[in-house]
């Protein structure tokens, strides 16, 4: 989603106003008073003493986990921030109004309203969305009796930059196309604009016809070992040996050079079925690896 | 306890400092119903990039409202509390509130707190009380 969607998002579910959560599980009650207590060190009588709850208790009677599959506007935005790659969270701000302390039996519901969306900010965790909502808590027949204003910050959080790769292809005007179609997942092999051949490695003139336009084809991306090579000394900058070098032949009828990887060297074979695969080796350059293949 | 006339702007309330130990971080989440792993397994939180277990926001919110109470006595009533949210604080750190009242309106004393840890400060925000007018 664009930083628009989202706003268009959190606007529809703002739309949706207040909706009531699940009440309670326990009543207001004296041993989680208790507890809280003596967590938190707080000697004041006043709660054991009248049957009250400390009024900062209030969430803590609805903390139950959501529901799997829970679709409330706060989570489907939450879910919608995740996907769009704000996967950093944290609070910022928490504001309680308590309308009165309530008392101990008393059972409480929540509800929650979406209240809104601000962003995208340039914040010193990353770009972010501050997400807002409101959760009341109700007691008996709907009597407000504490409300939660809650803002969160979702944040993208900074990439972490991949060592460069040392080994880099050399790039010219005969072929910048092939590293074009890597980038974009596709494995393009020269032809000739005239009669069609296909050649690889690319080059400025057709062994064929001798002409000089060119063109090319994509590959569907598969193709069988021809011949390989396990590397296992010198040691290369940036590679781990052994690796496997393989010449892989295409089905549209030429060969290209590239390793073999996610299998043990030792289980690649003349004849090996491969799959082209693009692989990020630091932030800028993909190269096409091959994998084993269905037969 | 404190009545409403014992109380002006500016007068400060006494500092608060806290070791949070382990046990303080767990026990005030547990006490909270919150079992958010990073609030008691130190291998998690450290797993997500946090140096160490730190506390949950409901205790930083139980905490505030302990400061204000301690001072203000038993019958204080305490209106709301708004929280600005900043470093986390962690286990093995020291948790000190400072706070004084900012402002006195309609029966109502706004007292200003800040809770400080090493790293800076952990929560900022201001709490609203009502003071009994007279000693009951």
């Amino acid at each position: 989603m664009t930083g628009e969607e989202l706003l268009d998002l959190a606007a529809k579910q703002a739309a949706l106003g207040e909706l009531a959560g699940a009440p309670a599980d326990d009543p207001v009650n004296v041993p989680m008073i208790r507890h809280w207590l003596a967590a938190m060190g707080d000697r004041n009588p006043v709660y054991l003493d009248r049957g009250l709850a400390p009024p900062a208790m209030a969430q803590v009677w609805t903390m139950t986990a959501p529901a799997p599959g829970d679709r409330s506007p706060v989570s489907v935005m939450m879910g919608a921030l995740d996907e769009a790659g704000y996967t950093g969270v944290v609070a910022t701000n928490c504001e309680q109004t308590y309308h009165r302390y309530v008392r101990v039996g008393e059972l409480l519901t929540p509800a929650t309203r979406f209240t809104g969306l601000a962003g995208p900010k340039r914040t010193a965790l990353g770009e972010g969305f501050f997400a807002t909502w409101v959760v009341t808590w109700y007691a008996g027949e709907g009597e407000p009796v504490a409300e939660m204003l809650f803002r969160v910050l979702k944040f993208r959080p900074p990439e972490k930059r991949a060592e460069p790769y040392p080994l880099r292809p050399s790039v010219n005007r005969d072929t910048a196309f092939f590293w074009d179609g890597v980038r974009r997942g596709e494995l393009r092999v020269q032809s000739c604009a005239d009669c069609g051949e296909l050649r690889h490695p690319p080059g400025p003139m057709c062994p064929r016809c001798h002409s000089a336009n060119r063109a090319h084809v994509v590959a569907r991306g598969e193709g069988v070992v021809y011949s390989y090579v396990v590397h296992h000394h010198p040691p290369v900058p940036g590679r781990e040996t052994p690796f496997v070098v393989a010449v892989v032949e295409l089905p549209e009828g030429v060969r290209i050079v590239g390793n073999v990887v996610d299998c043990p060297p030792e289980s690649v074979a003349v004849g090996m079925p491969v799959r082209v695969a693009y692989r990020p080796m630091d932030d800028e350059l993909v190269l096409p690896v091959w994998t084993p293949g269905e037969p | 306890m404190l009545t409403r006339d014992q109380v002006e702007v500016g007068a400060a309330l006494p500092e608060l400092s806290l070791d949070l130990t382990p046990t303080v971080v767990v026990s005030t989440a547990l006490a909270t119903m919150d079992f958010t792993p990073v609030h008691h397994d130190v291998q998690v939180a450290r797993g997500q990039g946090a140096k160490d277990i730190f506390l949950n926001i409901l205790t930083t919110m139980g905490l505030v409202e302990r400061y204000v109470t301690d001072w203000a006595g038993p019958e204080a009533v305490i209106r709301r509390i708004d929280v600005k949210l900043g470093v986390p604080a962690y286990a093995g750190d020291r948790l000190s509130f400072r706070g004084g009242v900012t402002a006195l309106a309609d029966g109502e004393v706004t007292v200003g707190v800040t809770g400080r840890v090493s790293l800076g400060d952990h929560a900022t925000g201001t709490v609203t009380l009502l003071l009994p007018e007279v000693r009951p």
